[in-house]
């Protein structure tokens, strides 16, 4: 009996921190939907000398003012993301498969520790540090590859730029991910793994053949949260970024973009509280995007992981193909394969 | 006496706590009233500086912020109601750092209260103090006339009043360093600044800035000028445009407003942002308050046939020129309607004014004596010498105190506004007055 009513007392909590996160989540849509009602069905004319003051006087419509801050915050952190995916996993492979024993285990407290630093301490080595020392890379970068347009347009000095931004951001989601893919990349069936090798694969191949597939879902919700971290980061944006309300790509062109955290966070203290409600709202948009970012990277898990199920016959499915590829033009490659078989058997 | 202290001040201008303690003996009693503690920190900070004048600093270390002078009204000299408890303010940034002085300089006559300033931005202030969270506000604009209205509900249905208390030139600061240009002070006109920050003038070896500049035309670089702006809404960023409005003319019509209005260069947070942005690259030129702008060069404004400095003297010959705002007059509100344009001969011509909102009637007590002896303590000789030593304030000349003090003399409790309710009258009745340049400061 007694056993019966701690299992169901611990049921009961279960299902309280179930509902208190669904929740708060509610209450802060909440909270964002009443406190931006005003801009939206309030009195007209305030809102529109509210969004004017913040822009300058160039706009009067909410959507006109909050569509560049969306642009500005997706690009900062499409960025940042593009920079830290492929090196979070390669920090993570390297730790879960290629790192000595006590060199991996080393190297994940470091990176967890890395993620416990404060945003605003990464704001400022990124302003202190990195804003007067970038300038000469960004100015090689567009001389070569100006013809790019997202390296184009003239590079401002001090490079308070959404280029620098995404630098700190990318380091600033590096952690995140690349705990989170270390975690998921260990988790890969043993099994799997040497099965790939039993069949001749190089220790590459086989990563490519049953750590990534396995991990893919994980890698999806690293990047999210990621992600996630850097469309909603603040500080760090605010100390580096020169804002400017533009839709414009160059990215090492300072005064073009801003991002909604920082805007918020730079115009609130002076804000009356129509100027509140009006940065409440561009606030409830950011929510939105990371709503619909996070929904958009569900439904690709989903579908991706839904595709194959058990992951055995699908290495068994990858491999197949593979070789049987290889058999039609072995006599060209079988000399290198072979290399490769052989080192990656000394390697185990 | 007085000359002496002077002296002593100008001379260790490097140590501002210095001159914050120096005082006249007449004010021996109050010392005594003095904590411990505050004469350890005294004792710690002034040491350095001790070194080169210990008689100097000898017996009457300790004798007082307070210290004022005797032939004036001065609030020290008054028996001071003891209070005790914590008070909080809040509002603009501009004047956290002279807040912060007369914090510790006030503390000194009421040791056993506990001040707060929340710098958290004038329209925050404005906002907490018109919901009775605080008893003062400091704001770099004036009131509105529905923040008038709205001030009845925590002033016992009388309006609040706004005094200047804090006055400070902003600087124009540039960073020309490895060309060797930021010892010697860039000269530039009115006309010309709005040029550089509307875009028009796009290099520092323009043709605008060698003329005025002649003997240093031939080394001014051939390098981009990258103008450096407020990203956050600011009084600065409102002065500043204010000034090129009035001054030069054409060249900036867009209408005064606490948002900088074009992207030209770059934008930065707070002062701090704007400073270090300036020193992060050469070619850089910003807006910022005269005090935090060491290191960088400071352009020399023309006004008249002359250059002149961003030093608190020139710009308190400013404030001295200006007259109060005579609507806001009417109502016992203390504006400055300040001559951006002025021609006078040695007045800088950019200062950002702020004020300190308070209510004339105070339905609690407490609240009221503590607002009389903080604003008194603000605007005596002594209140105004620390900031200039701390915060680099410009000194508000003496006949425009004298005034202001008249008014804050009548803050009162809604209980005692009952039973002398004539005195308030006589705060308002003051007569709106151009004042004369060669008012005396100290």
């Amino acid at each position: 009996m007694k056993k019966f009513s701690a299992d169901k007392l611990f049921k009961w909590c279960a299902v309280g921190a179930g509902v208190l996160i669904l929740a708060v989540l509610a209450a802060v849509a909440v909270f964002l939907l009443i406190q931006a009602s005003p801009v939206f069905i309030g009195d007209r004319d305030a809102a529109a000398h509210s969004i004017s003051s913040f822009t300058g006087g160039s706009t009067t419509n909410f959507f006109v003012f909050v569509g560049p801050l969306i642009f500005g915050t997706i690009l900062a952190s499409a960025l940042a993301l593009f920079l830290a995916f492929f090196v979070a996993v390669g920090i993570a492979l390297f730790i879960s498969h290629y790192a000595p024993k006590r060199l991996a285990s080393v190297l994940s407290y470091i990176v967890d520790l890395l993620a416990a630093i404060p945003s605003v301490v990464y704001g400022l080595w990124g302003a202190f540090v990195l804003v007067p020392h970038t300038y000469p890379v960004w100015k090689v970068i567009n001389s070569v590859l100006g013809w790019i347009p997202l390296f184009g347009g003239p590079v401002s000095n001090p490079p308070r730029t959404i280029a620098t931004v995404s630098i700190v951001l990318a380091v600033m989601i590096l952690p995140i991910i690349t705990s989170m893919a270390r975690d998921i990349f260990v988790q890969t069936p043993l099994l799997q793994q040497e099965a790939a090798l039993a069949l001749g694969a190089t220790k590459w191949e086989m990563i490519k053949l049953a750590v990534l597939p396995f991990g893919t879902n994980g890698l999806v919700s690293a990047s999210m949260l990621g992600l996630g971290r850097a469309l909603g980061e603040t500080m760090a944006v605010l100390m580096i970024l020169s804002p400017g309300s533009t839709y414009g790509i160059h990215i090492f062109t300072a005064s073009r973009n801003q991002t909604i955290a920082a805007n918020i966070a730079a115009q609130f203290p002076e804000a009356d509280s129509m100027g509140v409600s009006t940065l409440i709202a561009t606030g409830l948009v950011l929510f939105v995007i990371t709503f619909a970012v996070n929904y958009i990277a569900r439904r690709i898990t989903h579908r991706s992981s839904s595709k194959k199920n058990g992951m055995i016959a699908s290495v068994m499915a990858w491999s197949t193909r593979k070789f049987s590829s290889r058999n039609a033009n072995h006599s060209a490659v079988s000399k290198s394969d072979t290399g490769d078989n052989n080192n990656g058997k000394a390697g185990e | 006496m007085r000359h002496k202290h002077q002296y002593r001040c100008g001379y260790m201008r490097e140590s501002a706590s210095q001159c914050m303690t120096q005082g006249t003996p007449q004010n021996e009693s109050l010392v005594k009233v003095r904590s411990k503690s505050w004469r350890a920190f005294i004792a710690s900070v002034v040491a350095g500086a001790c070194i080169f004048s210990l008689a100097a600093c000898g017996d009457n270390t300790p004798s007082s912020a307070l210290a004022y002078d005797s032939t004036h009204n001065t609030w020290a000299s008054e028996k001071l109601t003891p209070l005790t408890g914590e008070f909080a303010a809040s509002g603009a940034s501009s004047q956290k750092s002279a807040v912060d002085a007369w914090i510790v300089g006030y503390s000194s006559a009421q040791p056993h209260i506990s001040i707060s300033y929340d710098p958290s931005g004038s329209g925050a202030g404005v906002n907490a103090f018109l919901t009775g969270a605080v008893s003062w506000a400091g704001t770099d604009a004036p009131l509105s006339q529905a923040q008038l209205q709205a001030s009845q509900a925590v002033c016992n249905g009388d309006n609040a009043f706004e005094i200047p208390t804090y006055v400070s030139p902003i600087a124009l600061a540039y960073n020309l360093s490895e060309y060797g240009l930021n010892g010697n002070a860039i000269q530039l006109s009115a006309t010309t600044i709005a040029k550089i920050f509307n875009g028009s003038i796009t290099m520092w070896d323009d043709n605008d800035i060698r003329q005025e500049n002649p003997e240093i035309a031939s080394k001014l670089p051939h390098i981009e000028i990258t103008p450096v702006w407020r990203l956050d809404k600011s009084g600065t960023t409102r002065t500043f445009q204010t000034y090129l409005h009035q001054a030069a003319g054409d060249e900036w019509s867009s209408e005064p407003s606490e948002t900088w209005p074009n992207s030209i260069g770059q934008g930065a947070k707070g002062t701090p942002g704007v400073v270090m942005t300036i020193g992060q690259a050469q070619g850089t030129i910003g807006y910022a308050d005269y005090a935090q702008t060491s290191g960088l060069g400071t352009v020399a404004v023309k006004v008249g046939d002359y250059y002149v400095d961003p030093t608190p003297d020139a710009t308190a010959e400013l404030i001295a020129n200006s007259t109060w705002n005579k609507d806001a007059h009417k109502q016992g509100r203390y504006v400055l309607d300040v001559d951006y344009a002025t021609q006078s001969e040695g007045v800088y011509p950019i200062a950002l004014v702020s004020y300190d909102v308070a209510c004339r009637v105070y339905p609690d007590k407490r609240d009221a004596t503590f607002v009389k002896q903080w604003l008194s303590y603000v605007l005596s000789d002594a209140g105004q010498i620390i900031a200039q030593d701390n915060a680099g304030a410009a000194p508000l000349p003496k006949a425009l105190r004298n005034q202001m003090l008249r008014t804050v003399k009548t803050i009162t409790s809604a209980s005692d506004s009952k039973s002398s309710s004539g005195s308030e009258a006589k705060g308002r009745s003051d007569k709106a007055s151009q004042h004369s340049t060669n008012v005396q400061v100290r």
